[in-house]
């Protein structure tokens, strides 16, 4: 883990022990300052006022197709989404496809890392190859999946019972969302993982063979022990990213079949619907379950602050 | 691990099963590419008749050139501020020691969890009072805010592993903190940069939900989103092959860039994960 950034306090770099004299410590502190403040600027800018202005937004009625009829209502809005059978239902789909997904990409990912970690034979090959996925555009694989499953055009509605249409079920639909987002971020999910089976100590896996630990008692009772602060991270950071989905839902279903996830609904109240008061609510609601989640993982899992890369 | 043939042979039959699962869906999406549009139906796995009518259709198609050119730019101008603003944050983070810190790592760190759509409906009403909505900057300003917590746990991380003594050296023959910075680090840091920037171009290319949402037309809206538009030349054709090789095409250049720099990718991907 970062040490750095999952504790406030400032780690003392090794070697600047040397204490510094003080003018230099105050032009140290300007120089810091100044080099943070344009990126600290355009993250403020571009997210500050906007969440600013989307809780605002959240209690007016402003529906674009009706301008005149803007008005501030409270928390109405919230009342209205939290009481539509639609929102829950998008609800129970995005925790159902987050669950699912990052449950599945947590084992086959460690399986991937393992490969990745221990092959003997072309190393580089199946590292190179694995990335492949992570380099993708979401939208171009989600469109490859979607033929594979579309009756007559896809090998894959082959291997189906003649006649069967998965994309067109609730649950069918809802798996395919699944595999295609299993499919992309897995090779993310291994890497990390990667990165922390390199933790592991050779000598104490050696040692604990000696003793006669089986290959399943090594990995249970040592790996994954001393993994745990990677698996966390890797888990706290694919969980919220899973929670947002929305590239593979617009092109696999766009909604259809009540497969929406939150994210897609808001969309379609903001573009289609062009509802600013009930987006903006929907928008809100989001961020806070995202915030949720991540208080969750931090305070009663434990976790430190994972890595800001994405897929 | 044993360097028998058996086990050889064992590690090379799960290799296969690794490559396949990464190669078979990009395989498909290529071959329904190359496919003759009257053999979509077939459902064959691998084309029956070969054709580069798909691609030259796409690139007939004056909204998709656009797109692309759209992409590349927005792509390149979001890129290289990201990497320009955020070295100098990930430098101050990883070098100096001034009490914002935490701030600004606590800011990037929101950031980089936050749930894109809950700025998607702000940024709509924004960017249309300020007449930014369906422009390039209109983009590239959620996409240097994406990229930059990105840049900034990389790069810092990259930068702490720069030799330190030698800034310590330049500056005790005179130099200026920022001196040191421009001088010395600049040149030992410029590996981590260029990984971190193609991270960066990822991130903006990949974009989807800002693009169809931030534009209303082929101004600037990327390819990706371009792509979704896609309905056939006339509504009796059907768009398959004009998006599988469209999927292609911005799917190319991403991959190649991943295998050519693969290692440095696992490093900056894998940086700060784990390690102090």
């Amino acid at each position: 883990m970062n040490e750095e950034v999952s504790s406030t306090e400032v780690v003392p770099v090794p070697g600047r022990a040397v204490a510094v004299p003080s003018a230099n410590r105050r032009s140290e502190r300007r120089l810091g300052w100044m080099l943070c403040a344009p990126a600290a600027v355009v993250m403020l800018a571009v997210t500050g006022w906007p969440i600013v202005y989307s809780v605002l937004l959240s209690l007016q009625r402003f529906d674009l197709r009706f301008p005149a009829r803007k008005a501030w209502i409270g928390v109405d809005n919230y009342a209205t989404v939290l009481g539509s059978s639609f929102w829950w239902n998008a609800f129970a789909v995005t925790v159902l496809v987050t669950v699912v997904s990052v449950a599945v990409e947590l084992v086959l990912g460690m399986v991937i890392a393992l490969v990745m970690y221990r092959t003997i034979v072309g190393r580089g090959l199946v590292r190179a190859v694995v990335l492949i996925p992570y380099g993708i555009v979401t939208v171009a694989a989600a469109y490859g999946w979607k033929y594979a499953w579309t009756p007559g055009t896809g090998f894959l509605t082959r291997l189906l019972p003649a006649g069967s249409a998965p994309l067109t079920d609730h649950f069918p639909a809802i798996g395919i969302i699944i595999l295609a987002e299993i499919w992309k971020t897995t090779p993310f999910m291994a890497l990390l993982l990667m990165a922390g089976l390199a933790l592991v100590p050779e000598d104490t896996l050696k040692a604990a063979s000696t003793d006669g630990a089986t290959a399943w008692q090594r990995f249970t009772q040592i790996t994954l022990p001393l993994m745990k602060p990677a698996i966390l991270a890797a888990l706290l950071f694919r969980t919220l990213d899973a929670f947002r989905i929305f590239d593979d839902i617009f092109v696999l279903t766009n909604g259809a079949q009540n497969t929406g996830s939150v994210s897609l609904i808001a969309y379609h109240n903001l573009i289609g619907g062009l509802n600013l008061g009930i987006g903006s609510t929907m928008s809100v609601l989001i961020f806070v379950t995202v915030a949720l989640i991540a208080f969750v993982f931090v305070k009663v899992l434990g976790t430190s602050a994972p890595d800001a890369g994405r897929r | 691990m044993d360097r028998t043939a058996g086990g050889i042979t064992r590690w090379s039959l799960v290799n296969l099963l690794v490559l396949l699962y990464a190669l078979v869906p990009v395989v498909w999406i290529a071959s329904l590419s190359f496919k003759d549009p009257s053999t979509f139906t077939d459902g064959t796995f691998f084309p029956t008749r070969w054709t580069l009518r798909n691609y030259s259709g796409i690139f007939d198609n004056a909204d998709f050139v656009r797109g692309l050119g759209n992409s590349i730019g927005i792509g390149l101008v979001s890129t290289l501020v990201a990497i320009v603003i955020g070295t100098m944050a990930a430098y101050a983070v990883a070098r100096l020691d001034f009490p914002g810190k935490p701030l600004v790592l606590g800011l990037s760190l929101l950031i980089a969890m936050f749930p894109q759509i809950s700025l998607v409906t702000p940024l709509f009403e924004i960017e249309r009072t300020l007449g930014l909505f369906d422009t390039w900057p209109g983009l590239i300003l959620p996409y240097i805010t994406f990229a930059l917590p990105l840049t900034i746990y990389t790069l810092s991380t990259f930068f702490k592993e720069i030799p330190w003594d030698l800034e310590k050296a330049a500056k005790m023959d005179g130099a200026t903190p920022f001196q040191a910075f421009r001088r010395v680090i600049v040149p030992l840091a410029t590996p981590g940069v260029v990984t971190t920037a193609i991270l960066a171009f990822i991130v903006c290319w990949n974009d989807f939900l800002f693009s169809i949402s931030l534009t209303s037309s082929s101004r600037a809206r990327t390819a990706p989103a371009t792509i979704s538009f896609f309905t056939g030349s006339s509504q009796f054709e059907n768009p398959t092959g004009s998006i599988a090789a469209a999927a292609i095409v911005i799917t190319v250049p991403i991959v190649v860039f991943v295998l050519v720099f693969q290692r440095r990718i696992v490093a900056g991907l894998t940086s700060g994960a784990v390690k102090g």
